[in-house]
């Protein structure tokens, strides 16, 4: 089996095509030989390891950190985790494959504590004993790093790696030897972070690295990474990989959650595919595993990995931003002299890691946020100063990035979030009163055209899956026949049906004539859905090309700001 | 000093105003200053402990609007307590006591059973109100005064030795002693740092290991104990007597402190003092008619200096993360 | 990434059936839910009717006694209904100054001060208007609602402006109409000489006093009335979809383009203009001029009336015919049994806790499919 390249430069070339390995749930017999040891240890440098550090040894196998026999979990009618097993050796990175909703997360979190099993076996270290909550699980030696950071703000980074177990003198709180403590980690994993820097000033890259240095500063084997790649540039998640490799190598255990095909490839020793709930595959030949044996494990069926799509007849300008300035939450400035234009008929995407000034920009042009200076134009229209119902009866369709936050009234039913846009308008309200069997009509032949799942459109939306709640701001906005369409991360936290559902209708909307405006942290997602694609950095647009052969690598450096 | 003046710009120039009103006054009036300051302070002891309680519960994510009530209940029992069983320490005990179980009910509610906390709050003023007022008798008497004493040397320290520690009951004492200790303890303690974690970003303090919900529910009800000495002070100290609604809102005057201190011990109490001054130096004023406004006016001061100081403060200062959002754990 | 499925096949595609592990009757479970909040209600007065009992029998009285009182005095004495249903106006509109704030997010606690500075300036108004027969009754009422609705707007602009919680600013505002209206009717306009030692404004024209008809005084009619009306704008109308939108995510309601500030402003000032008349109305239709105790503690049940009626305006109407029973019935209550009418204010009290408890305990009653989306949705996927 051949050694994955582990100076942490840059993500192994995909190799030749192969076939997955089946499910196969019989455990293997214990056997201590060299050959034997040689062919289940998936990283090779631990066998370099002195014995304690490593596990391995003679009659110790590969030490187990974590075996997980048949562990469900349901909540209510959900089925989160079915029958799972898996394990997790010292020094091994195991990936933890799914789409959005498959599970991955669920699992984990039972592992760090925060929900109970409802049945089966969590094994650490050969200790049988249930996991009670966080603390129990961090003093057993797992640390967890979660999607959603999990530091406080306002506190420094010494103040948040000590929360918890701090260190004290005479009583008082001791910040010498927690900063002490966080260099010194901070240098021997590569993870530089200043102790007395308030968190909320931090970029995101730096908070991640942050919340790593808080995991490693407890006692771990096995270090959890919940998507810890999803708000990073390409460089940034290089870099994570290496550490990742790094402590690996060095018999911290690694499980690492994500969607993302290629960086499995790229980093993983053994993954797991998890599908509805339930363990559907398990690779350990990496090297022989392409991206669409991992798909294809992951969705269930044969994939094809890009949108069908004609090319584009760009038409009129339906945009123009110019030299556009925004301030961000705080003041600062995150939109930095933007511009753009949009034709009809054409997907411009806009790539960019999260934080550049995309979120403030789509709120600018929605009218959700005060534009300091520069114009944006919609066709003849100047919609600058535009409130967002100008903006909306003006033409512009808004697929807002924070769907539960502003895309829908949770407590509403699905029809009134249908036309909550449209409410005080002919047909569903005459002179200021609601017409309410014109706003169920409407509701249910959108519930039909975008497959809304619901037990009925006077359902609340907030009852429903992500990707529904998606189909319904998605059918909304797309059913006004805008000129113009926002679509903000499209598909966050999307299944992966709604997904192709939600791209073919974007698609849709462009052929219809509308002008779309993507944005998106998702590469892959730009790079199949544009025609034009405009990376963005530091709240400004660097560099416009074409989709169509476009360079992923350039792409990335322009994303992190090499340009 | 000089950035820090610059960021403080409005509570400075209030304090060189208030520095100055007073040197005023001291050198041309000392004994009708000193007794104006001494009103203040007084006016300002249930204002301080009030205040704690606030900062207490919303450093550590609960709003507590109930502190009125808290307020009243425990200036109810104490003074009843006093008076029916001939003992002013269980007077004490009792005021103390109600205190913490009107925490405790906050706490309770609010944390575990995630109610409302502002409603939670409004309710216990209401309940509050409903039963000092029905079980109300007029003509009882406290069965002795509350003893004051001057500290030995600290009382000989020219204008704050006379304000604060001569003459002095040991709850205003009390009142000195937490301001202090409790801001220690939150800048520089363990306690403190969770108490603040928990209030500006508890899962944080949850993946921490931390209990979120036993502390904000031991915080809570414990804070309450200062309520319950505040409503003592009232009623068994600054006045020997217990009138309905006595408390006229002296516990949202807190809370616009607790704001107006930036959610910070020290700072409330300035502001406490403030108040207490403003006050005073008002119907020093309009007794010596140097103002001529009609007196049930000039009482609505304190509230209308409530009104002016939030809108001043709103923008300016930062609340706790958290506070006012019940905690929930997921899944489990 | 994206992923495609292969092409379709041939044949029409049939609907794709709801799959099994997607929650199902949600529906269903809201219908329960709006029940059991109903449930909820009964079970909290008949917990408070309980407590009360209690309360009642450690002053030595018979429960069933006091209860038979109280309702024989509201009810069914000659002219009770009349008294109740005067009683009952104010607390509608009282009631209903909580409700339409509450719907959009807001706690207007501010009801007392509304309806007592309103009633004042409505006192002095009105006897200044002596000779104007009826249209000192107009006059009245409408400055009632004008001085309610400023007086709840300085609140609602302090929060629009400065964003300070209106929960403070109300009470303090209470506090603050209360010393005012004491400076008006002892050192200042409104100040009228009078025998008893009680100071009060001046009485008010006879023609200017609000009529009773058939035993159903005037203020109640039109008080209901509101009630149905505000019930109405709110479910039916696009104003009231902008209230409850701001009410139920103000984020939301900013992505459609709805003016927060705006809803915030005029939900105040409605609920200071029904305030306000309740404060005119009960000038002109019971006390006949001004005295600072007018009302006693209107402003506050009406918070009890607005829980208890479920943030419905329509329910007010019941709610506040159950206070004003029992406010009425009290002094029936305390002439034959002794017992202080302030029991009303505890049972009131009592109520208003058991009732908020798990009404507005957002989580414990919330439906089972939330609970499984909250869960399936948080912490990541």
């Amino acid at each position: 089996m051949s050694t994955p390249a582990n100076d942490g430069t840059q993500p192994r070339g995909i190799p030749t095509e192969g076939t997955p390995t089946e499910y196969d749930p019989t455990v293997p017999e214990v056997d201590t030989s060299e050959e034997h040891l040689a062919a289940i240890v998936t990283n090779e440098e631990i066998l370099a390891l002195p014995a304690e550090v490593s596990g391995f040894g003679a009659g110790n196998v590969g030490e187990v950190i974590l075996d997980v026999k048949n562990l469900s979990k349901s909540f209510g009618s959900v089925h989160a985790n079915k029958d799972i097993t898996l394990q997790v050796r010292r020094g091994e990175i195991v990936a933890l494959l799914g789409e959005n909703g498959a599970g991955k997360s669920t699992l984990m979190n039972q592992i760090f504590g925060l929900i109970t099993p409802d049945t089966g076996e969590v094994t650490i270290k050969g200790d049988k004993t249930p996991i009670k909550d966080p603390k129990d699980a961090i003093s057993r030696g797992i640390g967890m790093v979660h999607q959603h950071f999990q530091l406080v703000p306002v506190m420094t980074v010494a103040e948040n790696v000590m929360l918890g177990h701090e260190t004290t003198k005479g009583g008082v709180l001791d910040l010498d030897t927690a900063r002490a403590m966080v260099r010194e980690l901070s240098e021997k994993h590569n993870l530089a972070v200043d102790p007395d820097a308030d968190v909320e000033d931090l970029p995101v890259g730096t908070q991640q690295r942050v919340e790593i240095v808080k995991a490693l500063s407890r006692k771990v084997d096995l270090l959890i990474l919940d998507e810890p790649t999803a708000v990073l540039t390409p460089q940034e998640t290089d870099e994570l990989l290496g550490v990742m490799r790094d402590l690996a190598n060095g018999g911290t255990s690694i499980v690492f959650i994500t969607h993302k095909l290629r960086e499995v490839l790229a980093v993983a020793d053994h993954v797991y595919v998890l599908r509805h709930g339930a363990v559907v595959g398990e690779v350990t030949d990496i090297a022989n595993t392409t991206t669409t044996d991992l798909a294809t494990m992951m969705v269930g069926r044969s994939v094809v990995l890009n949108v069908e799509k004609d090319a584009a007849t760009p038409g009129e300008v339906v945009l123009q931003i110019e030299n556009l300035h925004v301030k961000d939450d705080r003041n600062l400035g995150a939109v930095n002299g933007f511009d753009l234009q949009v034709r009809a008929g054409e997907i411009v995407g806009v790539a960019g890691v999260e934080g550049n000034g995309q979120r403030e920009l789509v709120e600018a042009l929605a009218g959700m946020r005060k534009v300091v200076s520069g114009t944006m134009r919609l066709g003849d229209l100047d919609l600058t100063k535009a409130n967002p119902y100008q903006t909306h009866h003006a033409g512009v369709g808004h697929i807002p990035e924070d769907r539960e936050k502003h895309g829908l009234v949770g407590a509403y039913s699905i029809a009134d979030n249908l036309v909550l846009n449209e409410y005080d308008q002919e047909p569903f309200a005459k002179s200021g009163v609601r017409q309410f069997d014109k706003i169920r009509a409407y509701a249910e032949k959108l519930r039909e055209e975008f497959d809304i799942r619901s037990s009925g459109v006077g359902q609340s939306a907030g009852s429903l899956s992500g990707g529904n709640k998606q189909k319904v701001v998605v059918a909304r906005e797309l059913s006004f026949g805008p000129k113009l369409l926002m679509a903000a991360q499209p598909t966050r936290g999307v299944d992966v049906g709604s997904i192709e559902f939600i791209h073919k209708r974007i698609v849709a909307a462009r052929d219809g004539g509308a002008g779309v405006l993507l944005v998106s942290a998702e590469l892959d997602e730009i790079l199949s859905l544009a025609d034009r694609i405009a990376v963005v950095h530091g709240g400004k647009v660097v560099k416009e090309m074409a989709a169509e052969g476009a360079d992923r690598a350039e792409i990335g450096r322009l994303m992190a700001g090499d340009h | 000093m000089a950035a820090w003046i610059q960021r403080n710009k409005f509570s400075v120039i209030l304090g060189v105003v208030v520095l100055v009103l007073a040197y005023i006054y001291y050198f041309s009036d000392k004994t009708t200053a000193l007794s104006m300051y001494r009103y203040a302070w007084t006016y300002a002891v249930p204002l301080v402990l009030c205040a704690l309680v606030g900062v207490i519960g919303e450093r550590s994510g609960v709003v507590n609007i109930g502190i009125e009530g808290q307020l009243l209940v425990s200036a109810f029992a104490g003074f009843f307590g006093a008076a029916y069983s001939g003992s002013l320490i269980v007077g004490i005990l009792s005021g103390v006591g109600c205190g913490l179980i009107l925490g405790g009910f906050l706490a309770w509610t609010t944390v575990k059973w995630r109610m409302d906390q502002i409603i939670a709050g409004v309710v216990l003023n209401i309940v509050a109100t409903g039963i000092t007022s029905f079980y109300y008798k007029p003509g009882q008497l406290l069965p002795a005064l509350m003893p004051h004493w001057s500290i030995p040397g600290l009382s000989s320290i020219p204008l704050i030795g006379e304000v604060f520690f001569k003459g002095t009951g040991v709850i205003a004492l009390i009142a000195i002693i937490a301001v202090f200790g409790i801001h220690f303890a939150l800048f520089k303690t363990t306690w403190g740092l969770r108490t603040r974690a928990i209030g500006e970003y508890p899962s944080a303090a949850d993946t921490a290991g931390i209990n979120v919900i036993t502390m904000r529910l031991v915080n809570v009800t414990l804070a309450g104990a200062l309520a319950g000495l505040a409503g003592v002070f009232l009623s068994m100290d600054s006045t020997s007597s217990f009138e309905r609604g006595m408390s006229a809102g002296r516990g949202f005057l807190a809370l616009a402190i607790m704001i107006f201190g930036a959610w910070r011990p020290l700072r409330a109490a300035a502001a406490a003092l403030f108040f207490g001054f403003v006050t005073a130096a008002a119907s020093q004023l309009q007794a010596d008619q140097v103002i001529n406004v009609p007196p049930q006016l000039v009482g609505t001061l304190p509230y209308v200096l409530t009104l002016v100081v939030l809108a001043v403060a709103a923008g300016r200062v930062r609340a706790p993360g958290a506070v006012g959002q019940p905690f929930v754990k997921e899944g489990k | 990434m994206s992923v495609t499925p292969e092409p379709p096949p041939t044949t029409a595609p049939t609907k794709a059936p709801n799959p099994p592990d997607e929650p199902t009757g949600a529906g269903l479970f809201s219908l329960i839910l709006r029940r059991q909040s109903i449930v909820v209600i009964l079970v909290a007065l008949l917990g408070s009717v309980l407590i009360g009992a209690a309360l009642i029998r450690y002053q030595g009285v018979s429960p069933w006694y006091a209860y038979q009182t109280i309702f024989k005095e509201a009810l069914l004495v000659d002219g009770g209904l009349t008294r109740t249903l005067l009683k009952t106006a104010p607390l509608i509109l009282t009631g209903l100054a909580v409700v339409i704030p509450l719907r959009v997010g807001l706690f207007n606690i501010g009801g007392q001060g509304q309806f007592v500075i309103s009633a004042a300036v409505a006192g002095v108004t009105a006897y200044a208007a002596r000779g104007a027969g009826f249209g000192a009754l107009i006059i009245g009422l409408l400055v009632g609602v004008l001085v309610g609705a400023m007086w709840a707007s300085i609140a609602a602009l302090l929060k629009t402006w400065r964003g300070v919680h209106e929960v403070i600013t109300t009470i303090m505002l209470n506090n603050i109409a209360a010393g005012i209206i004491w400076w008006m009717v002892t050192t200042g306009p409104g100040a009228f000489k009078n025998t008893s030692q009680i100071p009060m404004t001046g009485p008010i024209d006879k023609a200017a006093w609000m009529p009773t008809i058939a035993g159903i005084p005037l203020g109640f009619v039109i008080a209901a009335a509101l009630a149905i009306l505000c019930g109405w704008m709110l479910s039916r109308t696009t104003m009231g979809f902008r209230f409850d939108t701001v009410g139920k995510n103000k984020f939301a309601a900013g992505y459609a383009g709805i003016p927060i500030n705006r809803v915030i402003l005029l939900s105040m000032v409605l609920a200071g203009g029904l305030a306000g008349l309740a404060g005119a109305m009960e000038v002109h239709g019971v006390m006949h001029h001004f005295e600072p105790a007018i009302g006693g503690t209107l402003g506050f049940d009406g918070i009890t009336i607005a829980l208890l009626a479920r943030s419905n305006p329509i329910w007010t109407i019941p709610a506040a015919f159950l206070v004003g029973i029992l406010r009425t019935g009290a002094a029936g209550l305390q002439f034959a049994t002794g017992i202080a009418p302030e029991i009303v204010d505890l049972i009131l009290a009592i109520t208003l806790l058991l009732v908020s408890i798990p009404v507005l305990g957002r989580w414990i009653f919330r439906s089972r499919a939330d609970k499984v989306q909250a869960a399936a949705t948080s912490w990541g996927n």
